[in-house]
């Protein structure tokens, strides 16, 4: 089985279901290939999970909202990035023309981007995918 | 009764917590190898199945009480 997907926003609330999908998809032996582009490209950056907030207005909720998952016991989404890499099958690719537009240098990225790749690369994964999403 | 090797207690935690350690806990395990994992998310129910249906795990056993769900897993690789 395999997934592909974009992901395309940078806030917590889109962020949350990227990576919840993608551990579990790992942990179901899937290859899942993440796909950062635009706002997600933010997500792939040094420190840039810790950064996510809730979109518009309701970013000044952020704070609250961290602190209902923290209690529920919900991974933070370093941890969860972790626990996707754990599985060792998930993979991550930073955008070539998001980080050329938006100034973004090789080493802000994390470590754990496997390549930095344009859409050909992304659609030759998709094309033959079980699962593709846009989040 | 069937001899349980790993023991995995997943009690208050939410997805995917159940489904990422149940597969980092079997990781280790070899096959014909029993787990038991033990659940609250109500979500598991359905999870733990949709999970070993894609692993080829087998579910050998299943209960519930008291709002906790137990699951003997079969471990095949």
């Amino acid at each position: 089985m395999k997934h592909a997907y974009v992901v395309h926003s940078g806030t917590l609330d889109k962020l949350y279901p990227v990576f919840m999908l993608a551990s579990t998809g790992g942990a179901m032996d899937a290859e899942v290939h993440l796909f950062f582009t635009f706002w997600g490209l933010d997500a792939v950056k040094k420190g840039g999970l810790d950064k996510a907030k809730l979109p518009g207005i309701m970013s000044v909720g952020t704070g609250m909202m961290k602190g209902k998952i923290k209690k529920v016991g919900v991974p933070s989404l370093p941890e969860l990035l972790k626990m996707c890499r754990d599985t060792e099958n998930v993979k991550i690719y930073a955008c070539s023309t998001t980080m050329a537009m938006m100034d973004v240098k090789e080493e802000e990225l994390i470590d754990e981007v496997d390549a930095i790749v344009g859409a050909a690369t992304f659609l030759d994964i998709a094309m033959d995918a079980n699962v593709q999403m846009f989040i | 009764m069937v001899k349980i090797d790993v023991e995995l207690d997943c009690k208050g935690m939410y997805c995917p917590m159940p489904i990422v350690k149940l597969k980092k806990a079997t990781k280790t395990m070899e096959s014909g190898q029993h787990l038991k994992l033990i659940a609250t998310d109500p979500g598991s129910v359905r999870d733990v199945p949709a999970w070993a249906g894609k692993t080829g795990a087998e579910i050998i056993e299943t209960s519930e009480s008291a709002g906790e769900f137990v699951f003997i897993i079969k471990v095949s690789k």
